[in-house]
């Protein structure tokens, strides 16, 4: 067995791998089995911190948000964050970026609750983005930590606000400024808020209510406002 | 005796060997090896605030880092170790490949698949952007999320028919060979059953099955097989086959070599999991994949030990024999590689190095240290083989290879004190920017370093343009020698 051809390809060559993915692959999503899996839609349904700031963007850019997203219904927000996690992907934001907070090292007190396999049991995480290097800090409890104007500037010109960022500049995701997120800027803000929001401790504890007033009268009242 | 033993015993080198293949690859994998470090010092001259490229879609140094790994993997080792092995495997069996003109046709598939996916990583996303259309599309056109699968989804299928197509292609040799099957080709044989697999596991299982935690095992599974059941069993087995016959000698022992086969084979597909330590995935699965990677750390100083019972006694080849000190200054990274290994998969380890450039010093120490190591002391043994002449410039050689081992030494052991400094720095909760700054020294040598690796590279390929000149003139000094059967121990 140990030199013949039979051996090599049937037992360490099929055997062996398929023993270390019965072990290894198998057992983790036989465990995980009776979790369901949500779906971007449902995220879209039931996170109330989520819906709460994509109409916060729909506010502090109304033309664009009108543009690219028109109304800030549950539909839209489901693009958006579809989007959002592509651009995420695709970018390669999760090469310095984690999306897990570990038992060891402070982390808890650094980003808060440690990570549990729920938080990971929806369509967004497929493939999960845990990501392996941190150049940047964990992003699994950055959802309501900035504001959505922070984070356009952040994505417009990291240096901006962080003075020492190494993170490059993504002008791409804006229409020339930095309060002009395009379709891709508002999708990666909608993302990033997405990131944690599901927790009690998401740092935006004010109450939900959905807006009653059509989008165009809320508006005018916000200039209202500032008038 | 030698015809049923290693096949007919007038098969002629230039029967056996495809020579214009050989070079094709290693002229592509070289090809993309630029590329690759290009994209690598995008990313280190971003970190450091020297980008001159910043803000330009095209050039952004987030895609361009995905192009670096991919460039390495898929271009620059896959194409050599395809070159090399269409030199190794028919002078080894002494019999051809199954079709040649399926080599050339894998071929050019192989660099499509390499080209589009850097094109798709590059371009996919801008292209997808442009319209609404495009964007309600089910697939991305550009990254996939899992490292080392960055392919994206539309070409992981041919990826994969090209991957069984090169299994077909090489195993019909090996299977015609009668007789007992030499060490490396145990290697080869594996290699590209796993390969296979791995490519698909990684590629499908968490993309369209499986989410969450689960996906992150398979995810760890396919990043380690890589290395682990790819790589690692090409680039033994090619160091099986090409050390015997450069010092004329057999294996030290093949007992030894039995064990490091076998404990790889049983061992290595275990350890995917450490890849995610303290994630939410089953702690018992995370120790049991930390004892494994401890046991093939074990095995792999069988093989070192082999390997250098092997060249003991003729340790003066290393200052004589260029391809001979290439490979054993890969094996002294390799030993040093698994020995870090074996540490840094502990818990206590993972507790401070994890996230932080330890790893990636790690990465390089073994992807360049190693493996890379090995293929450009093969390119240097071929060419002037293909070529039929001498190097052009033996001391361009002794540069390339001391820029190439001095470089990764400065890059491997500045990225590994860096990511202590980023552990403790983390642990110790100062604000994140403490970090950020605390690693600009670290990062800016490494700047320096990837500059010092590739010089070598720039030697090695003007050195490569003038011997390619000088063989179009000249007549040939040098021959192929006749396809010898690897150096056995007798009664083995």
């Amino acid at each position: 067995m140990f030199e013949s051809k039979s051996g090599v390809v049937l037992v360490a060559g099929l055997g062996f791998f398929i023993f270390a993915f019965l072990s290894n692959a198998l057992v983790p999503a036989l465990m995980y089995r009776d979790l369901e899996e949500q779906t971007v839609q449902q995220i879209a349904e039931t996170n109330s911190n989520l819906l709460y700031q994509f109409e916060d963007l729909s506010y502090r850019y109304p033309e664009q948000f009108a543009k690219h997203y028109g109304e800030p219904s549950t539909e839209a927000l489901a693009e958006a964050l579809t989007l959002g996690r592509r651009t995420y992907v695709n970018e390669g934001c999760w090469h310095c970026h984690s999306q897990f907070v570990r038992p060891v090292s402070r982390e808890e007190d650094r980003w808060g609750p440690v990570s549990r396999t729920e938080e990971y049991q929806n369509e967004l995480q497929r493939p999960v983005m845990f990501g392996t290097r941190r150049v940047g800090p964990d992003l699994s409890r950055e959802g309501g930590r900035h504001g959505n104007d922070w984070h356009a500037v952040h994505f417009f010109q990291p240096t901006l606000v962080s003075t020492d960022s190494p993170m490059p500049n993504y002008p791409w995701f804006f229409d020339g400024a930095p309060d002009k997120p395009n379709r891709r800027g508002l999708a990666m803000i909608v993302y990033v808020q997405w990131l944690g929001s599901w927790l009690e401790s998401y740092p935006y504890y004010e109450d939900y209510e959905p807006i009653e007033r059509p989008l165009s009268e809320a508006q005018a009242g916000a200039s209202e406002d500032e008038s | 005796m030698i015809d049923t033993l290693f096949g007919p015993d007038d098969a002629r080198h230039e029967d056996l060997v495809d020579e214009p293949i050989v070079v094709a690859y290693f002229i592509a994998a070289l090809s993309f090896l630029f590329i690759s470090m290009l994209a690598g010092m995008l990313m280190a001259l971003q970190l450091v605030h020297w980008n001159p490229l910043q803000g330009f879609e095209l050039l952004s140094a987030g895609r361009w880092r995905m192009v670096h790994t991919n460039a390495i993997a898929y271009g620059f080792l896959a194409d050599a170790f395809l070159g090399a092995l269409h030199w190794a495997i028919p002078r080894l069996t002494l019999r051809q490949v199954l079709d040649r003109r399926l080599s050339w046709f894998i071929f050019g598939a192989w660099q499509f698949v390499v080209l589009s996916t850097a094109i798709g990583i590059v371009a996919g996303p801008t292209l997808q952007a442009v319209s609404r259309s495009l964007e309600a599309l089910p697939f991305s056109f550009g990254a996939q999320g899992l490292e080392w699968g960055e392919t994206p989804t539309w070409i992981d299928p041919l990826a994969l028919v090209g991957l069984l197509l090169v299994g077909i292609n090489f195993m019909a040799p090996i299977s015609r060979a009668k007789g007992p099957l030499y060490v490396a080709s145990w290697y080869f044989m594996a290699a590209f059953v796993w390969t296979f697999l791995t490519y698909a596991m990684g590629n499908f299982l968490p993309e369209y099955w499986l989410t969450g935690t689960s996906a992150g095992a398979v995810g760890g599974l396919f990043i380690h097989d890589l290395v682990g059941l790819f790589v690692t069993p090409l680039g033994w087995g090619l160091m099986y086959y090409f050390v015997p016959i450069m010092l004329r000698r057999p294996i030290w022992s093949h007992g030894l070599s039995l064990v490091g086969f076998w404990g790889l084979a049983f061992f290595y597909p275990l350890n995917g999991i450490h890849h995610f330590l303290y994630t939410p995935i089953p702690m018992f699965l995370q120790r049991g994949a930390i004892i494994a990677t401890i046991a093939v750390e074990m095995v792999v100083m069988t093989v070192i030990v082999n390997f250098f019972g092997t060249i003991w006694g003729s340790g003066r080849q290393l200052i004589t024999n260029l391809p001979i000190r290439w490979f054993y200054t890969g094996m002294v990274f390799y030993a040093i590689t698994c020995a870090q290994c074996a540490m840094q998969v502990t818990l206590t380890f993972q507790a401070v190095i994890h996230f932080s450039d330890w790893v990636v010093g790690h990465a390089h120490l073994v992807m360049f240290g190693v493996f890379s190591m090995w293929l450009l002391g093969i390119m240097t043994y071929l060419f002037p083989r293909l070529w039929r002449t001498q190097w052009y410039s033996r001391e361009l050689c002794e540069w390339h290879f001391w820029l190439s081992a001095v470089g990764l030494l400065v890059m491997a052991v500045d990225l590994t004190l860096a990511g202590l400094f980023q552990g403790y720095f983390w642990a110790s909760l100062q604000p994140w920017d403490v970090s950020i700054d605390g690693s600009m020294p670290f990062w800016t040598l490494r700047v320096f370093a990837g500059l010092t690796m590739m010089a070598g590279q720039v030697c090695f390929v003007y050195n490569l343009y003038r011997t390619w000149q000088a063989s179009r003139l000249g007549p040939a000094p040098v021959q192929a020698e006749p396809a010898t059967p690897v150096p056995q121990a007798s009664g083995s």
